[in-house]
């Protein structure tokens, strides 16, 4: 057969994108960041117009309906700007929107980033730790589901994720905080039942503190959360078992738990990775009823708070910061994409 | 197989180019490409992936706006708008090579073969009519078929359901894609003499895509080859089979498992067809033009220089070789 | 030495089907072997039974010796290092073969770090070294699969089988989905690896042309048994099996007026494995087809020089049994071969055929004939029924088919030392005529008692062939059956008594006979 091989020097056909797969990646970062602000100038706009639709004239909102003179109303108009043209209300919302002026507060007489940027911390302590936990969990046993695929701990791990994953988060904070904070028959009330502090506490048992105000809303946030991770890394490890590539790694003699390690978990991952992100941006927008239920002091009291007024301003701010977490975060998963997958964005 | 018959379907300096990849140089997939196919002539295409041969089929039908040239069936121009397309694609069906992923897996059998009729509208014995569809494609008795999905099928049965789907509406041409590739090779013979069969029974004409040779040997009356899209061998499939003069086909053909001689292994892959190589195509890979048979010939200079030009449609065997018209090649 | 031999094998996957029910193989160093099968025939199967990658809860049972060490009671630590070292498996690079997120060059590394503690400049210095044996420049070790065409994908795999100097490769499709011309450089990598480093080469394909030309030995499998094997281009080109003979002619010979606008197939389709046909799995496709068919299970059977078959049509019966007949002579030992295609007529008979053509009636006859010893009852017309493909009854008639049955055994000289039948083109048959003399060929190998039947049956087949090959037609077919004396000669009488004991004292070749035609 390869006799006579008659050979024509023939330029490699170079695969798609060898050379120029640098500037492929710059002009995908410039496409997704392109996007990203696109998204973020949606939201601003809608933002604006969004929250002019609540009924109810704002500043007799802030009064709480006392009796008040016209000039008062007048100057409260003139203070909060709503005595402007929409239009102009517009033009000058959105240019201290882009400088970090997202007005005032009614309800507190502070600027509404002061107020964010108060119970911000708050928010990431609960729902960053709670974060980092469901995230391993859910990946680790995800893996672990997956890769003894059928067996009686995949079918138990993935029917109680099912089950706490369909489970109300105001309603397992409350069971808890009965068992756990009030105390049910023999078992003691072992936590606070809420709060972030006892208000009494310095140095190093301030921190334990705290910590301990932690244990219930985390385990509440972890118990709801870990099943979507469980499930979406589970079917996609299941997706990347029957791939051939697997069978050449097993083939070359490596290790069940290398093949999984190197080769199996890091693509299935993949697909993981946008949920993630997406998870870390709603990280930043705090949980409401969580935070709610476990009287905590957080962007998603806060937000509870702002709600009720309304205090326009501050649903407002509150509004625009979630939003930009969410595409900040999906915006970064577009971009981290492409270092973990070679087949992406080149 | 010259008969001067009028053509059925015809392509005219047919040309297909689709926009570079991030600003770069269009990809010519159809090159200027000129095919006639005649009522009840089978016509074999042929070519390696990437030699436009899909995309000249699809364009055939409709399916691929051409950018240069045109495609006239039954003697009229091939127009675009929806209504025609739709009354066009009655009479030119196409079969594709994966039978799994063309029919609906949550389809029945009878429903996807009815599909067609549905669409097209005026029948007043469906039933009867999807029988008679199923058992000219070889499903017999076709009553038994009609509520199977095709997961309960073979992929042969399956082939044969989609090509049911095809008859249905008594089409003059078939367009088949690789219409075994992903067949056993014990099934694909029987696929291939229902073609054959539909041909003498129902004067079917078919164009048949493949990069089989062996299938054109089976079916074709003629055999059309594919490089870089451009046909550059053309005439009736026993001479460019058996005596073949461009020496891409010559290649092609050394390489089958029983050819005689010793195979002439082209390197090397074919050029991206949005850099297709100036003078003939071909010459980048030429084994006649690398050993210098070519020089010895006198055409050296004219390969690396002069395109040629687009073979003729019709039935001639032709061939588009400096080389090979030289009158008395290289001996 | 035996590089590896399997025994018995048996692979029933945890939902309880049977893939491999039963498969002998060896293999010595520098041996090319070609399994060929379709679907669910279990030759992938078996590729993965070899190095133990079958999933968890497969029940694998039987003998595969690598060395003469069995890897199925192998240590899971001992399975580990055996792979790729001491076999390593060329999969279907097209697609995803390949890990798609790592670079081409770390994947072929890998198993040289794993393998033979290299270190990363080592191992990455090898990768380059094993990227430009497998015709790729070593700067391409940091692509990424995605990255390159199939030819070279297919380039990768390759270089990573080799990289550890395996005794072993196990190719399993490895040209599948590339066009002709990758096909063939490809084709010619392996070869050139295999003669240079010596190694053993398991060639796994439903490509039976491609593996008949690239092979020493060729396997045929179906519904998880080998149903036939034997020397490459014999089997190839003269199938015993009537599986076997479908399949080689369902990939036309180009020139070949017998499969011009004649495609050949078998009716119905590849067995499923979770619901085999009782008796012989083949039964229900089987033009050829006994009553017994349908309850009796085939086994392998001694066929020839190196050649063996499944199929009730290659006695076992009357012929085995003389056959283990310890007086044999030795003439009888020469018919058989030559009936077996093995012998030096074989060889002239292929390479006769200039014309090219009809290369399957030639052919075929030519083993028979000497093994037409046997069996006698049989069949001829049931072989000639098997011809029904409509697309052969299409082809026009010719002046050949009346000479239908004449011709035959004129094809059949082929086995005749002088003449070229094999290939014979059309043009052969017409001269026809003297069966017997021609037939003889086979005779003089061996005692003149076989001749009577090897003409016979030649005949008898040969007609069968004739029409389908060229162009002769219905007519031919419907013929056959029609001189008795001519065509089917073979089965009644002649056959029976004289040949029969003759061959038989060989056991290797027992006569095929009866299912010449076909």
């Amino acid at each position: 057969m390869a006799a006579d091989v008659t050979s024509v020097p023939v330029e490699e056909t170079a695969g798609p994108g060898t050379g120029s797969s640098r500037s492929g990646y710059v002009r995908y970062v410039g496409g997704k960041l392109g996007g990203a602000v696109v998204s973020l100038l949606a939201v601003l706009v809608t933002g604006f117009f969004l929250f002019r639709l609540i009924p109810g004239d704002p500043v007799k909102t802030m009064t709480g309906g006392r009796p008040i003179s016209t000039a008062q109303l007048a100057e409260y108009r003139r203070e909060f700007g709503l005595d402007l043209p929409l239009w102009e209300q517009f033009t000058d919302y959105c240019g201290k929107a882009l400088t970090g002026d997202l007005g005032t507060s009614y309800q507190f007489r502070a600027p509404v980033i002061d107020k964010i940027s108060e119970a911000l911390p708050n928010t990431l302590l609960l729902t960053g730790t709670a974060f980092v936990l469901y995230t391993a969990l859910g990946m680790f046993l995800g893996t672990r589901s997956a890769w003894r695929n059928g067996s009686l701990s995949d079918r138990f791990n993935t029917g109680l994720a099912l089950t706490l994953y369909s489970v109300p988060s105001f309603w397992l904070g409350l069971l808890l905080i009965i068992v756990f904070s009030v105390g049910v028959g023999p078992i003691p009330g072992l936590f606070p039942t809420g709060g972030m502090e006892s208000g009494d506490k310095e140095g190093f048992a301030y921190v334990l503190d705290v910590a301990h105000h932690l244990v219930l809303p985390v385990v509440t946030l972890v118990a709801v959360e870990y099943g979507q991770t469980l499930l979406v890394t589970r079917s996609a490890l299941l997706d990347e078992m029957g791939s051939d590539y697997l069978t050449t790694a097993r083939a070359k003699g490596l290790r069940d738990d290398l093949v999984r390690r190197r080769h199996a978990v890091p693509n299935a991952l993949l697909p993981t990775v946008t949920l993630v992100f997406v998870n870390l941006g709603r990280t930043v927008a705090g949980v409401i009823l969580v935070e709610t239920v476990f009287s905590w002091p957080g962007l998603g009291g806060l937000f509870y708070q702002a709600l009720s007024v309304p205090d326009l301003p501050l649903v407002q701010g509150l509004f625009l910061f979630f939003a930009a977490a969410v595409i900040v975060m999906n915006t970064l998963a577009d971009l981290v994409y492409p270092l973990l997958d070679p087949r992406v964005g080149r | 197989m010259t008969t001067p018959t009028a053509p059925l379907l015809s392509a005219q300096g047919l040309h297909v180019a689709f926009p570079g990849r991030r600003g770069g140089a269009p990809a010519r997939a159809v090159d200027g490409v000129d095919l006639d196919i005649r009522p009840g002539e089978v016509v074999a295409l042929v070519g390696e992936s990437g030699c436009g041969k899909t995309t000249l089929a699809r364009s055939l039908l409709g399916l691929v706006p051409p950018t240069g040239g045109r495609v006239t069936f039954d003697g009229k121009p091939l127009q675009y708008s929806s209504r025609a397309l739709k009354a066009y694609r009655r009479r030119v069906q196409l079969v594709l090579q994966d039978p799994s992923g063309s029919l609906n897996p949550r389809h029945t059998v009878y429903d996807a073969v009815a599909e067609g009729l549905r669409i097209h509208g005026g029948v007043s014995d469906e039933q009867a009519v999807v029988a008679r569809a199923l058992s000219r494609a070889g499903l017999r008795p076709p009553e038994r078929f009609f509520l199977r999905y095709p997961h309960e099928l073979s992929g042969g049965q399956r082939q044969r359901v989609v090509i049911a789907g095809a008859l249905v509406l008594e089409p003059e041409l078939l367009v088949a894609d690789e219409p075994v590739a992903s067949l056993d090779a014990s099934v694909r013979g029987e696929i291939l003499a229902l073609l054959l069969r539909l041909r003498t029974e129902l004067g079917l004409a078919a164009l048949v895509v493949t990069h089989d040779l062996g299938l054109a040997w089976n079916i074709a009356d003629r055999v059309a080859v594919m490089y870089l899209g451009r046909i550059v061998e053309t005439g009736d499939a026993e001479r460019v089979l058996t005596a073949p003069q461009h020496p891409y086909t010559q290649a092609l053909l050394s390489v089958l498992p029983e050819a005689p001689g010793d195979p002439v292994v082209l390197s090397g892959e074919p050029p991206d067809p949005s850099r297709i190589p100036s003078g003939c195509r071909f010459r980048v890979r030429c084994q006649i033009l690398a050993s210098g048979e070519a020089e010895r010939a006198g055409v050296a200079h004219r390969c690396r220089t002069e395109d040629l030009e687009v073979l003729g449609g019709g039935g001639e065997a032709q061939v588009a070789c400096h080389w090979a018209r030289v009158p008395d090649p290289a001996v | 030495m035996t590089l590896l031999e399997v025994r018995n094998l048996e692979v029933t996957y945890p939902g309880g089907v049977a893939a491999v029910r039963g498969v002998d193989l060896s293999l010595t160093a520098g041996q090319k072997v070609g399994v060929a099968g379709e679907s669910g025939s279990g030759k992938s199967t078996l590729a993965l039974a070899l190095l133990r990658l079958l999933p968890p809860g497969t029940r694998v049972s039987g003998e595969i010796l690598l060395n003469g060490e069995d890897v199925l009671t192998m240590r899971w630590g001992r399975v580990r290092a055996v792979r790729w070292a001491g076999a390593s498996i060329v999969f279907q690079g097209a697609m995803h073969s390949l890990n798609p997120v790592h670079r081409i060059g770390d994947q072929i590394a890998e198993p040289v770090l794993l393998h033979q503690g290299a270190t990363a400049a080592q191992a990455r210095r090898r990768a380059g070294e094993l990227l430009e044996q497998a015709g790729l420049p070593a700067a391409r070790a940091s692509a990424y699969p995605h990255e390159l065409s199939g030819g070279q994908r297919q380039r990768v795999m390759i270089a990573m089988a080799l990289a550890c100097d395996p005794q072993l490769i196990i190719a399993d499709e490895p040209t599948t989905a590339l066009d002709v011309m990758i096909q063939a450089q490809i084709l010619g990598l392996i070869q050139g690896l295999v003669t240079d480093q010596d190694v053993g080469l398991i060639m796994i394909s439903h490509d039976l042309a491609v593996l008949a030309d690239s092979c020493d030995r060729l396997v045929i499998m179906y519904a998880g048994r080998v149903i036939e094997e034997g020397p490459a281009q014999q089997v190839y080109e003269n199938a015993l099996h009537p599986y076997g003979q479908a399949l080689s002619a369902s990939f036309p010979h180009i020139g070949d007026p017998a499969s011009r606008f004649a495609p050949r197939g078998l009716a119905g389709d590849p067995p499923d494995p979770s619901a085999l046909p009782s008796g012989c799995a083949f039964h229900p496709r089987c033009a050829e087809a006994l009553e017994g068919c349908a309850t009796e299970d085939q086994f392998l059977r001694e066929a020839g020089r190196g050649r063996r078959a499944a199929c009730v049509h290659v006695p076992v019966g009357v012929v085995g049994v003389a056959a283990r007949d310890s007086s044999v002579p030795e003439q009888a030992a020469d018919v058989t071969e030559l009936a077996v295609g093995t012998g030096p007529a074989v060889e002239v008979a292929q390479s006769a055929g200039p014309g090219g053509s009809s290369g399957p009636g030639g052919r075929d006859e030519q083993g028979r004939p000497g093994g037409s010893a046997g069996p006698v009852e049989r069949v001829g017309s049931a072989r000639h029924a098997g011809p029904t493909d409509p697309a052969r009854s299409a082809g026009p008639t010719g002046p050949a088919e009346a000479t239908g049955p004449a011709e035959p055994a004129e094809r059949a000289t082929p086995a005749g030392p002088a003449e070229p039948a094999e290939r014979a083109t059309p043009a052969g048959p017409a001269e026809p005529a003297e069966p017997a003399g021609r037939a003889t060929p086979a005779g003089p190998a061996g005692p003149a008692g076989p001749a009577g039947p090897v003409e016979g049956m030649t005949t008898g087949r040969a007609a069968g062939r004739a029409e389908g090959s060229d162009s002769g037609t219905a007519a031919a077919r419907a013929e056959s059956p029609g001189h008795p004396g001519t065509g089917h000669p073979s089965p009644s009488p002649g056959p029976g008594p004289g040949p029969g004991p003759e061959n038989t004292p060989d056991p290797a070749a027992p006569p095929h006979d009866t299912r010449s035609p076909s």
